[in-house]
């Protein structure tokens, strides 16, 4: 039960009266964030990072998970109302909810969509709060064979579970290891890969790159699309919040699946668009009124959000506890820690408790309030995405642009998130996922040292990776995540014998 | 949002543009030259095994291998495919450079008058050429934009943006 203690400290510092205004701050940015197009959590939460700078990390912690809370809610108000996914994780939550939006029944679609969010996302900080500290503790004992084994069993989950064709991801995710070995070899503090270069001396940062390619090249994607807003009215009321709430608990069964399914998801590094469509796919099949799927039901709404929220949050677990974050924004937040001085792994729930605990107290406020700003603002937050694109779009480069400089006050930034803006841009158009990139740049050289660390201890040998079971455990499943799409043909295979030849 | 482009698989073009095929074989082709630099590179500072250990080229060395191996995957299913469709419409990467080059110029000009100047300049010159706003709206949201960003940034924040010659004309 030291948990429940360290939690109620924890509250105690999220509950001082500048953390709780941090906080709020963080949520509706967030939201706004969520909202606008072009503009996503991870490169959200890099832009303003730097503002961050001069607060204590705990204050900055809250505000930047916050924001990233605030963009998980956002996402659902412009799919319902418009159609359009604000987040790539709601893109399962239109299917039903913009059909019920145009039957007259937004409202409903919206708290239920704020609701399970909420759901979602509690039950993954409770699975956090007990859970983590535990791999925390498991993990103190870790050395460097088996650290590698974390990040590898990380890596090769993103390359087996990823809708993107393998090969795809491995060619992106290597790109990004390679950006991180650019500049100064943290083991021997050699340069390398420089090619003389002096403004590569430290590498690439990866807050740029997030900026560029996720930031930029996602507004130039935008641009093509061509934008065509046409929404529906947002009457959400004290009535229909109550109403859609006393039917909410009907789908309880839909919504602990959803949880489930979002935070394994999560932990494991697929993130929370795989979890949301996962979550809807297997919520059709099992529901009795599957067929309605699609023509605005309310089941359809909650199974994605749940899960993604789920996912989302719980993607903070293997971020806290083993340093190894679980999505893209979860990476930009494991940045921020290096920023702020602080050693992200197992020992941050030893030396940093205060951090840590604030950290997950404040996750449960800011989801609580993030669902009460979410419910009295929506028709607020739906009038920032009328206002016409050729206004947005400048100022959303310009923050892009503000956000690239002010990481280490370097012009030199600004170009090289111009330029990952346009990798960003191709490479999406040919379907290479862009999250494992990211990933790689951020945990690159820390898993070259833990690999490189390995090696030592074992002269050279690779049998160090399976010398004992735990490290050969690990590895283990990270070849079979790595080869799940055979495994989970092979098995369907098994199963369309057995069964009809339909699914 | 370009989700999944690969599902449409012939879809009848309006005015043409470049196609996805050639653009595939094209990026893969510069991910593996990518690939071939990071081998270089890592040749350059030894791959080796040294006094203390692998030296710093043995783990970039087996990246630039891994590139240049799944490019080639890439490349020889691209090769193998017989499925053709557009990459993007001509008028859709006209639109693409409409916001891309303004995008470039603002900044380069980011570099000599500083982000203030070029920021309230980018914004202005979205809302009067493409959005085709009245004058006065347009100096209202891009000088007000910049003013807001001054507060909040150099003020509220202290985090210091780059400043041009008007900033010293004016002692901010």
């Amino acid at each position: 039960m030291e948990e429940v203690f360290n939690l109620f400290h924890g509250f105690a510092v999220v509950l001082q009266p500048y953390n709780l205004l941090v906080m709020l701050l963080g949520i509706v940015l967030g939201v706004m964030i969520g909202v606008l197009p072009g503009l996503g959590g991870a490169n959200g939460v890099a832009i303003l990072l730097p503002l961050t700078f001069s607060m204590s990390p705990t204050s900055a912690i809250i505000m930047l998970s916050c924001i990233y809370w605030g963009s998980l809610f956002g996402g659902a108000i412009t799919s319902v109302l418009f159609n359009i996914p604000g987040e790539p994780w709601s893109v399962a939550t239109t299917f039903d909810g913009h059909p019920m939006a145009q039957n007259g029944r937004a409202g409903e679609a919206l708290t239920a969509a704020f609701t399970s969010s909420f759901v979602g996302a509690l039950f993954a900080v409770v699975v956090i709060t007990f859970v983590a500290p535990l791999v925390a503790l498991f993990a103190l004992q870790f050395g460097p064979a088996e650290k590698f084994a974390i990040f590898f069993l990380a890596f090769c989950s993103f390359i087996g579970m990823g809708k993107e064709p393998p090969a795809k991801t491995i060619t992106s995710m290597m790109i990004g290891f390679a950006l991180a070995a650019v500049g100064l070899d943290s083991v021997t503090g050699q340069l390398r890969l420089t090619f003389g270069f002096t403004e590569l001396l430290n590498g690439f940062d990866f807050l740029i790159a997030v900026i560029g390619l996720f930031g930029i090249g996602e507004i130039l994607l935008t641009v093509e699309e061509g934008l065509s807003l046409r929404g529906r009215a947002a009457g959400i009321n004290l009535k229909v919040v109550l109403q859609t709430w006393a039917e909410l608990p009907r789908y309880w069964i839909t919504s602990l699946r959803s949880c489930l399914i979002g935070c394994w998801m999560g932990i494991s590094p697929a993130g929370a668009t795989p979890a949301s469509f996962m979550s809807y796919g297997i919520a059709k099949r099992a529901s009795r009124r599957g067929d309605n799927f699609g023509k605005g039901e309310i089941e359809g709404v909650i199974a994605p959000e749940t899960a993604a929220h789920a996912a989302g949050t719980s993607a903070l677990l293997p971020m806290l506890s083993l340093g190894v974050p679980g999505s893209p924004t979860a990476a930009v937040l494991l940045g921020g820690l290096l920023i702020w001085g602080l050693q992200p792994g197992p020992l941050l729930f030893v030396e940093q408790k205060e951090f840590v605990w604030g950290l997950i107290a404040s996750m449960y406020l800011g989801n609580l309030v993030g669902l009460a700003v979410v419910l009295t603002c929506v028709p607020l937050f739906a009038a920032i995405l009328r206002i016409p694109f050729t206004i947005i779009a400048p100022i959303i480069l310009v923050f892009c642009a503000i956000g690239a400089y002010s990481v280490h006050n370097s012009t030199f930034d600004v170009i090289l998130m111009l330029v990952f803006g346009v990798v960003g841009y191709v490479l999406k158009k040919c379907n290479y996922p862009l999250a494992p990139l990211v990933l790689a740049i951020v945990l690159g050289d820390r898993a070259e040292e833990a690999f490189r660390q390995s090696l030592l201890g074992s002269q050279g040998s690779i049998a160090v990776f399976w010398s004992n079971g735990l490290v050969g455990g690990i590895m283990a499943l990270g070849l079979i995540a790595l080869f799940w799409p055979l495994i989970h043909q092979g098995s369907a295979r098994l199963r369309a014998q057995r069964a009809s030849p339909t699914p | 949002m370009a989700l999944d482009n690969s599902t449409n698989d012939v879809s009848p073009r309006r005015d043409g543009g470049p196609d996805q095929r050639v653009m595939e074989i094209g990026v893969s082709l510069v991910t593996a030259l990518f690939g071939a630099v990071v081998l270089v590179g890592s040749l350059q500072v030894g791959i080796g095994w040294g006094a203390e250990g692998p030296r710093p080229g043995f783990f970039p060395f087996y990246i630039g291998l891994l590139i240049i191996g799944s490019s080639a995957v890439n490349l020889v299913q691209m090769g193998l495919t017989d499925r053709r469709s557009g990459f993007a419409d001509w008028s859709q990467l006209r639109q693409v450079l409409l916001v891309f080059v303004p995008t470039a110029i603002y900044v380069v000009s980011i570099l000599y008058v500083g982000m203030y100047l070029s920021s309230t300049v980018l914004i202005a010159v979205f809302m009067l050429w493409i959005g085709k706003y009245h004058w006065s709206l347009t100096a209202v949201i891009s000088i007000g934009t910049s003013i807001v960003i001054y507060l909040m940034f150099e003020k509220w924040f202290l985090v210091p943006l780059p400043k041009g010659p008007l900033e010293e004309l004016l002692y901010l």
